[in-house]
């Protein structure tokens, strides 16, 4: 029942993550990846919330299959940010490429934080 | 600008250029910066744009959005199977969300490097393989999490070797993956 629920989930936030990165790379032309960038900050800050609401009691392990492990964990990659930095690196752009890393890690933790704090300030 | 050998991560499939039949079809190296391999520095003006800025063509077809959904279901599925076979406890160090992460980084770069230089797969497979099964099987959301659960609760010190560890064991892994690969594929052709 609970793999159920972490592949549903999956089966949502792959595509939202392909989607995304459609999107952000219809709109802007720049060197930034900044879909992987915006998935991974909003997986993080999702997740930081489910995580929190679970630990917090005002959710069951269910949610955290289906929202967390499955949606946000779909959602949010490494193996893609990797890569493109990687690329990043290989074509010439190295600043942009420890630029990319260090706003990732940034932003993504920054939002994890303020997903938790939400969650214990909200049902904490 | 769009680099033919590699493609955007999630863009719509295009089918791979025909492999070269043998060392002497495939460009030099030092002239074409866009067919420099992995790892070259080309000196001077940098080399064109990397090739996931391209921009995607008109309109989503379903079959990749469906092919997506299945790849993620298919890796996620695969890192929530490792999870409770090799299950973190509460303070420890998340070792199975770091392994993972590293096997998909090194995955990726094989795979995209295969794809590109030796295999003329169906144009699904990308999408499938790299943004959906790789992309599912690798988070950066439970990776952000676990820091923070970690510094909750008072573990700081594996909460910081956590956090540097994994970006820098995910980059080496994804270079080592396109290097090798790059260079076994290399052999293999001039050995033809």
């Amino acid at each position: 029942m609970t793999w159920l629920l972490v592949m549903i989930g999956a089966a949502v936030g792959a595509p939202l993550r392909y989607l995304t990165d459609q999107q952000v790379r219809a709109r802007y032309t720049t060197v930034i990846p900044w879909g992987t960038f915006l998935v991974n900050v909003v997986g993080s800050l999702l997740l930081g919330l489910v995580t929190g609401a679970v630990a917090a009691g005002a959710a069951d392990s269910r949610l955290q299959a289906l929202l967390g492990t499955g949606l946000c964990g779909a959602l949010s990659t490494y193996s893609t940010f990797s890569y493109e930095t990687l690329r990043l690196a290989e074509t010439g752009h190295r600043r942009i490429a420890a630029a990319n890393v260090a706003a990732t890690l940034l932003a993504g933790l920054g939002a994890a934080f303020a997903g938790a704090a939400i969650a214990r300030t909200v049902w904490g | 600008m769009h680099d033919p050998r590699h493609p955007p991560l999630g863009g719509p499939p295009t089918p791979p250029p025909p492999p070269p039949d043998d060392g002497a079809t495939r460009p030099a190296e030092d002239t074409a910066p866009p067919d420099a391999p992995h790892g070259a520095q080309t000196a001077g003006e940098p080399a064109p744009l990397p090739p996931f800025l391209g921009r995607p063509r008109a309109g989503t077809r379903w079959e990749v959005l469906a092919v997506v959904a299945a790849g993620g279901v298919v890796g996620a599925s695969a890192r929530y199977g490792a999870a409770l076979a090799w299950p973190t406890s509460r303070g420890g160090f998340p070792w199975t969300t770091l392994s993972v992460n590293v096997i998909g980084c090194a995955l990726i770069g094989v795979f995209l490097v295969v794809l590109q230089e030796a295999w003329k797969a169906p144009a699904l497979v990308r999408p499938f393989a790299a943004t959906g099964v790789l992309g599912g099987f690798t988070t950066f959301s439970t990776y952000a999490v676990d820091v923070e659960r970690l510094i909750h609760d008072g573990k700081t010190s594996t909460a910081v070797g956590y956090l540097a560890l994994t970006p820098l064991a995910a980059l080496i892994a994804v270079w080592c993956a396109v290097a090798a690969t790059d260079r076994a594929l290399r052999g293999r052709r001039s050995a033809a």
